[in-house]
């Protein structure tokens, strides 16, 4: 009974691991959990460690310091043979001189099963990505994304505890990319093996992740899922990693229970939610993260008691066809981002630049950051 | 417009043919004359094989080539095998020095190696014959085949060694399933060339040859002192045939393709 309330044991903790390469800190004492049947991913700009984290789980590196439990059971000491972890890779890694049947039966064949089971278990996999055809091919003769379903299905057919893919769509176009994400979504619902996959791709990391662990430096900034990253970041560096958004730099004035006014320099005091994660004091300095579609925008506005208003003027502008990004320029020559939905029926009325317009937003439409 | 680009094409056409000449004029009047009815390289007579027939009951040359052949074969098998481990090595530690080494002897002058290897095997007491030509055509072809087998991994995607680990694989068994038969190709070309150069190898062999151990370049060389018979042309033609034959598989082999 005490087994029920327990949280339930994490697939792979990542305990204060760090990793040096000289001078070069890859890896500053990171810390995670993953969960079972979890789609995590590590997203980052290049340079942040995501892939030297996914090296050390792989095995092909070690850690300096900290440990890695797979199951609870330290990992750090065996070799990547003998990890039940596999790898998907940016390149694929297909073994050119080996047909897609002999190159998903490689894993099979280090287990010595029997070659009849093989070949049942080559065949079904084969099934499973939609390529059947494909067992006699080399992987040569196939597409960029054929390559990858194979390479998926030979890091699958044997199971392993975790499977790890190493920007898997960076080398697809955008179309086949968008397909391939749908099918992966759907792969990893059907046969519930849980991924940790690797990403400097902040849309590709929102659209397929359960959980999402943003780095930066070496360091983890934040780890949410892809909505709470989106809507509210814990840092600067997250808000602006993810998505677009503006940053106004900003003063605490006053704190109320779930109120702060802040002053933004040249521009006067607003109202704005309290972020209940951190505790800000009269003084602190602080920015607020507006995403650009949070924003109102219209030559005259009528606003509500819980909204704020600004006027400003047209910077610049890029009409997208769906949407409309004006950069506006406030009073203090902030320029900010607001992003507006072309739905109206018709051609849509756009702003010219220089034209004077009101932007407002709502107060609990912005999240305060340190 | 047409004859502007016509003029050029033409020009280029016609001093490419020259070169061509000058390149194969020499080898086309050998074995041309290697079926000449006279003794003299002087006229052609007539159609015949007698040189040929005369050739092959020469026991000198007869000798001499299965001397080549055999220094051949085994110098290019151990060159091969020396020069593949040499080419992983470089590649692996990835040491400026240690390809300088290996790599050395394919730029040392010819006359060099034969001299000094000489000194060392009268230093060393070593019998000059066979033995002491297998280890200098060793020496000299082992950076050749190195040369092959480290191109040929410089390559090659490091994801695949990782990969075969990742799946499974002991360092072993991604060595003997993964990098070697990616490797083969090099191997191949390497031991191909290390052959073709150690049958027509002269200066070399010239300084570690010993009584007895003759090969067929020296051998062509005694004869050809006192005269250019025509027994000489139809031995040269024959050599000829052998390093083309090799340089043509050679050729096909070491593009980049990888399935047997």
């Amino acid at each position: 009974m005490q087994t029920a309330t327990e949280a339930p044991q994490a697939v792979l903790e990542i305990i204060d691991v760090s990793r040096r390469f000289g001078d070069f800190v890859a890896l500053d004492k990171v810390s995670l959990n993953i969960q079972a049947g979890e789609f995590f991913t590590l997203l980052g700009p290049s340079g942040c460690g995501k892939t030297t984290l996914l090296r050390l789980i792989a095995g092909f590196d070690q850690v300096d310091e900290g440990e890695i439990l797979l199951d609870g059971k330290p990992l750090t000491a065996l070799n990547p043979e003998q990890r039940p972890i596999h790898t998907v890779f940016q390149s694929y890694a297909l073994f050119p001189h080996m047909t897609v049947a002999e190159n998903i039966a490689f894993p099979l064949r280090m287990t010595k099963i029997a070659k009849p089971v093989i070949d049942l278990m080559v065949r079904e996999i084969l099934e499973d990505v939609r390529l059947p055809d494909k067992a006699k091919h080399y992987p040569d003769e196939l597409s960029g994304g054929q390559k990858q379903r194979i390479a998926i299905a030979r890091a699958l057919v044997n199971r392993p505890r975790l499977l790890l893919l190493d920007e898997p769509l960076s080398a697809l176009d955008a179309k086949l990319r968008e397909q391939m994400q749908i099918e992966l979504i759907n792969l990893q619902k059907e046969i519930g093996i849980t991924f940790v996959y690797v990403t400097h791709d902040q849309g590709e990391a929102l659209a397929l992740s359960h959980r999402i662990a943003v780095m930066n430096k070496g360091t983890i900034s934040q780890i949410d899922e892809p909505s709470v990253l989106y809507s509210c970041p814990d840092n600067r560096f997250v808000a602006d990693f993810i998505g677009q958004c503006n940053l106004l730099d900003a003063t605490v004035v006053s704190v109320a229970e779930k109120q702060l006014r802040i002053a933004i320099a040249g521009l006067g005091e607003l109202d704005v939610c309290a972020n209940p994660e951190i505790d800000f004091a009269v003084g602190d300095t602080c920015a607020l993260t507006l995403r650009p579609e949070k924003i109102r925008l219209a030559a005259q506005l009528d606003i509500t008691d819980d909204e704020v208003l600004f006027s400003g003027k047209v910077h610049d502008m890029l009409y997208l066809g769906d949407v409309t990004v004006y950069i506006i320029e406030l009073a203090n020559g902030v320029l900010i981002e607001a992003m507006l939905a072309n739905d109206a029926p018709g051609r849509t009325r756009l702003f010219d630049t220089g034209d004077a317009v009101k932007i407002a937003w709502h107060t609990d439409a912005g999240h305060l950051v340190a | 417009m047409a004859r502007s680009n016509a003029y050029p094409s033409k020009f280029l056409i016609a001093a490419g043919g020259m070169v061509y000449l000058f390149l194969y004029i020499p080898l086309a009047v050998v074995v041309l004359f290697s079926f000449n009815d006279s003794k003299l390289n002087a006229e052609w007579v007539g159609f015949t094989w007698k040189w040929y027939d005369k050739l092959f009951q020469n026991g000198d040359i007869l000798h001499a080539a299965a001397n080549s052949l055999i220094i051949a074969v085994i110098s290019a098998l151990l060159a091969t095998i020396l020069g593949t481990l040499a080419g992983l090595a470089i590649y692996r530690f990835r040491q400026k020095w240690l390809s300088a080494l290996v790599l050395g002897p394919i730029a040392m002058p010819d006359i060099l190696i034969g001299v000094s290897l000489l000194l060392m095997f009268i230093l060393f007491n070593v019998t000059l014959g066979m033995t002491s030509i297998i280890l200098a055509h060793v020496s000299f072809c082992i950076g050749f085949v190195a040369l092959a087998v480290q191109s040929r991994l410089s390559g090659m995607d490091q994801s695949l060694v990782e990969a075969a680990r990742d799946l499974g694989a002991t360092p072993f068994q991604a060595f003997r399933l993964i990098t070697l038969p990616l490797l083969k190709p090099g191997i191949i070309a390497g031991g191909m060339m290390a052959f073709t150069l150690s049958i027509d190898d002269f200066v070399i062999t010239f300084f570690t040859a010993g009584v007895g151990s003759s090969t067929l370049p020296l051998e062509i060389y005694s004869m050809v002192k006192i005269a250019v018979t025509p027994e000489v042309n139809a031995v040269s033609t024959l050599l000829m045939l052998v390093t083309l034959v090799l340089i043509t598989a050679l050729s096909r082999i070491s593009p980049t393709v990888l399935r047997n």
